[in-house]
């Protein structure tokens, strides 16, 4: 479990989040909505140690993220961003195979690649496993960061918008996959989303920020309401409810823009 | 089978390297054997010495700062040499180039190139951020200005003196004495043993600072000590043979050009056959080819140039 206790963090003199404190439970799917500038990726980066935080208290699985070693951190959390740009070119298995450097240091043992196997065989990726990553598109591309981390074998999935620039094919493709790691391999996953309908669809959990604070955090069935995600984001978004699932119907609404 | 195929150009570029040592040691062969040999065997050694230094250091730099057309000549160590020899000419003549002890020189350019360096990290290792574009900028900004006092002191220093500082300012084996090579080895080869240590860090180091610290690499600690083996491999080549700029940044992108793959070990093993390759060559040419007509950097930057614009020219077309 990680429990964050009242964080704060500044940039300078702007203050991106401020006493922020909320429990991910083990093995289910947690997604962080809110506007733009409201601390998602930032709260993600602090969980994840990429950054450090100013105040608070950060406990995974009960020890303070700073009293981890970082290689011990890295066999029980992993964190994907978005920026998907290397400088070095790989294959989609060299990539994956990195994903076991926090058990081996680049030397691969035979079970290491079993497991490399099986993450490109979950991310359907075998038969491109041989071609570099600058030949894949997008999609491709997003899955095979995937499953280097999913290679990294942690109880913990951190992913920064992992939607980012995916077509509806492949986003939904990859919040199946999101959800199949929290059901069938039992991880935890926290998730940064922009589009509320999928964290509506695939969330067991949801955490509103806004300007830097929580504003609120439930089941989508608690959280995706007209009244709760008007406040949030400032506009009307009427919710109607399309096979037992809530979506938005945020497409046209009169106050957005200040219209 | 693209494993293979590393093997055997790695392979093919020690041989290589072998050949040109040997070429240089024994071709051609008259006179005074023994003495001949012992000045070619200072000459080879200094040269793979400082060859090997600045390659490794290079892909080093380019590694941790996710940049492979930066050397680490940017941080300015450069420029504190030539500063350094220009103000010795200044206040008390060419003639102290002479007279004053080789190994004294030595040591104490060292020691000021890496004061220099660590003063320069100093903003950097303060903060709890790294951030290294920080410290280029600051590079830059002191190279800059450590450079126009060299310019002010040479333009009015006695022509006579100046005459006599521009043989310390290129590139030059010819100094190089034994007392210089064990002083030199002796800071560099162990520098250099200490960061095969890390060659694995530097792997996933290479993938960006997320990616490395998610892999748990201890980011700002690795990151730091590579910085000081760049700032110590760095001053003790150039204080051992005077300025080399392109040859790093050369050295280092034939071997990432050479070999299919992004492990550091064999890229800073190719790198450095590559880079003695080129410093033996260049040097035999200068020698036995042009007789000591032009200095060894003009050969090592004119073809670095012309490799360089090629690399810019060829990376916009990628984009």
């Amino acid at each position: 479990m990680v429990k964050v206790r009242g964080v704060s963090k500044s940039f300078g003199p702007k203050r991106v989040l401020h006493d922020v404190s909320l429990d991910i439970e083990k093995g289910k799917v947690t997604t962080l909505i809110g506007p733009n500038g409201a601390g998602k990726s930032t709260l993600l980066s602090l969980m994840s140690r990429l950054l450090p935080k100013d105040e608070g208290r950060i406990l995974i699985d009960g020890r303070e993220i700073g009293q981890w070693r970082s290689d011990e951190l890295a066999r029980r959390l992993a964190i994907l961003k978005q920026t998907h740009n290397l400088n070095i070119r790989l294959t989609v298995r060299e990539l994956v195979e990195f994903g076991r450097f926090p058990y081996t240091q680049g030397r691969l043992t035979r079970e290491d690649r079993e497991m490399v196997d099986q993450a490109l065989a979950y991310l359907d990726l075998r038969d491109i496993a041989g071609k570099y990553l600058d030949q894949l598109s997008g999609g491709q591309r997003q899955r095979a960061f995937i499953a280097m981390v999913l290679a990294q074998d942690t109880q913990y999935v951190l992913l920064d918008e992992p939607l980012n620039n995916l077509d509806m094919k492949h986003a939904v493709q990859i919040m199946r996959i999101m959800r199949g790691m929290a059901d069938d391999l039992g991880k935890t996953v926290v998730l940064v989303l922009h589009d509320v309908n999928f964290a509506s669809a695939y969330s067991d959990h949801i955490v509103a920020l806004k300007d830097g604070r929580v504003a609120a955090a439930g089941t989508p069935d608690e959280l995706i309401r007209s009244d709760v995600l008007g406040e949030i984001y400032e506009m009307e978004i009427p919710i109607e409810t399309v096979g037992g699932c809530r979506v938005c119907i945020y497409f046209t609404g009169e106050q957005a823009a200040g219209l | 089978m693209k494993h293979k195929r590393n093997v055997v150009i790695l392979g093919i570029l020690l041989l290589l390297a072998l050949t040109v040592v040997c070429l240089y040691l024994f071709v051609p062969l008259r006179g005074n054997i023994a003495y001949i040999l012992r000045l070619r065997t200072h000459k080879v050694l200094a040269i793979t010495l400082t060859g090997a230094a600045i390659a490794y250091a290079t892909v080093v730099f380019q590694t941790i700062t996710n940049n492979r057309i930066l050397t680490p000549s940017i941080i300015g160590m450069d420029s504190v040499y030539q500063l350094f020899q220009t103000i010795m000419v200044f206040f008390w003549g060419s003639t102290t180039l002479q007279f004053v002890d080789q190994q004294i020189n030595f040591v104490v350019t060292v020691v000021l190139m890496i004061g220099f360096a660590l003063v320069l990290y100093q903003a950097l290792f303060r903060k709890d951020g790294t951030n290294l574009h920080f410290l280029l900028l600051m590079g830059i900004v002191m190279g800059t200005l450590f450079g126009s006092l060299t310019t002010f002191l040479q333009v009015i220093i006695d022509p006579n003196e100046y005459a006599g500082l521009q043989s310390r300012l290129f590139a030059s084996v010819s100094r190089v004495n034994a007392n210089l090579l064990i002083l030199g080895g002796g800071l560099m080869i162990p520098v250099m043993l200490y960061g095969l240590r890390y060659v694995r860090a530097l792997d996933a180091i290479a993938l960006g600072r997320d990616h490395a610290i998610n892999l748990g690499v201890d980011y700002g600690r690795v990151i730091k000590r590579m910085l000081v083996l760049v700032a110590v491999l760095m001053a003790a080549a150039t204080a051992l043979v005077g300025p080399i700029t392109f040859l790093g940044l050369l050295v280092a992108n034939i071997s990432y050009h050479m070999l299919d793959t992004y492990r550091r070990g064999p890229l800073i093993a190719a790198a450095i056959a590559v880079s003695v390759v080129f410093l033996l060559g260049a040097q035999l040419i200068m020698e036995r080819v042009f007789v000591y007509s032009t200095p060894v950097s003009v050969i090592v930057n004119f073809i670095g140039g012309v490799y360089f614009l090629y690399l810019v020219l060829k990376e916009r077309t990628a984009w």
